[in-house]
């Protein structure tokens, strides 16, 4: 019983420093999209781009929002039914903070809804827009 | 540390009421195939479909039941070994491409299902949805 405290307190100790970390990994994240994009990203166009419907990925997921809701402050569903996180920053904090978890994501979804893979611009303002709400 | 503490005594708590239940049917032991397959649904024990089976689905990543489930080379190798080293034995004429397609599911679940639990669930592939203690192997918790 002892002993199985001390590895709890630490992931503890972890999920406090866990913020300020996410916070760098996040500003990395956007300094190098952004040195690839070479143009200032908008949260308006983010919002377009998450919002909208699109052609020609994958027939049964047309949007972003099939997955992750209307709503960056709610909760999505993925199509297997699991519970999805909230994408907006000020819901959940750690979000677009891993650069391998984020190149992932990226990869996976804009080609199920787009049919291809996101520009840097997209992805700037994608995330842009989630740090914005 | 308060939360700490009481979150220890719940797992203690679960851990017990699970083990006094029946049947375990596994769960996957290794974290990097338990995250990279755990993300969208359960990370389905390895047990319950032939190598032939885990081979296909793992082989076709980018097109797994109309998402993209890709990833890298390295990782796709790992997960498809312990897929493989824990899959189910015998021979198999038409291996399945899902559990729930699989005999012994439509026969366990045929008759047991109440329609609205149907509907909470979503799909049938979503099996935390009705088995609490999926994640830790056990299926006959309800
Ligand atoms: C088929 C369902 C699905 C669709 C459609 C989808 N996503 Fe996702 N997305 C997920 C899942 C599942 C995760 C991983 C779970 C999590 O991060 O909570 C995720 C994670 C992400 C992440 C990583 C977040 C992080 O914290 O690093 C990004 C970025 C992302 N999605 C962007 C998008 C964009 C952009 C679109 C639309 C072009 C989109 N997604 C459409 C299911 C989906
Ligand atoms: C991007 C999301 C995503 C990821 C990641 C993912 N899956 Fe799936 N998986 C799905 C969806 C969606 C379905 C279909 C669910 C349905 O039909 O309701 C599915 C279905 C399955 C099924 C069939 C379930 C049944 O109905 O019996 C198996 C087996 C499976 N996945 C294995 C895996 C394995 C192994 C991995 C890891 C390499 C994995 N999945 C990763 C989304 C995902
Ligand atoms: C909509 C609810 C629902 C979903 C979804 C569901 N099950 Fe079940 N399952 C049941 C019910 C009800 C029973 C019969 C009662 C019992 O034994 O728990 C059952 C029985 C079982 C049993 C037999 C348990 C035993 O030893 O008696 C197994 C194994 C099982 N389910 C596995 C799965 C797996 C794997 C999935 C996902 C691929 C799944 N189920 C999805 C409701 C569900």
């Amino acid at each position: 019983m002892r002993k199985s405290l001390i590895p709890l307190a630490l992931s503890g100790l972890a999920m406090t420093l866990t913020p300020a970390l996410a916070g760098s990994g996040r500003t990395g994240i956007l300094e190098q999209l952004q040195a690839e994009a070479g143009q200032a990203f908008s949260a308006e166009r983010g919002k377009a781009l998450f919002m909208a419907r699109h052609k020609g990925g994958k027939p049964k997921t047309p949007s972003c929002t099939t997955c992750h809701s209307k709503s960056p402050l709610n909760a999505g569903r993925t199509r297997a039914g699991k519970r999805i996180a909230p994408m907006a920053v000020s819901k959940t904090s750690d979000r677009y903070s891993d650069p391998k978890k984020v190149a992932k994501w990226f990869r996976r979804n804009c080609r199920s809804v787009l049919g291809r893979e996101c520009t840097p611009l997209e992805k700037g303002d994608f995330i842009t827009f989630m740090m914005s709400r | 540390m308060k939360k700490v503490t009481v979150s220890v005594l719940m797992l203690v708590a679960t851990a017990m009421t699970a083990s006094a239940d029946g049947k375990r049917y596994g769960t996957i032991r290794d974290k990097v195939t338990r995250e990279e397959c755990g993300a969208c649904h359960l990370a389905y024990p390895a047990g319950f479909l032939p190598a032939v089976s885990w081979k296909k689905i793992i082989g076709n990543l980018p097109d797994h039941f109309g998402d993209d489930a890709s990833l890298d080379e390295e990782t796709t190798k790992h997960v498809l070994n312990y897929y493989l080293k824990h899959s189910r034995h015998g021979k198999f004429r038409n291996p399945a491409m899902r559990i729930t397609e699989l005999r012994w599911f439509v026969r366990e679940h045929r008759h047991e299902v109440s329609r609205r639990a149907r509907k909470r669930a979503g799909t049938m592939s979503n099996c935390q949805a009705c088995h609490r203690g999926a994640a830790r192997g056990y299926f006959d918790d309800d």
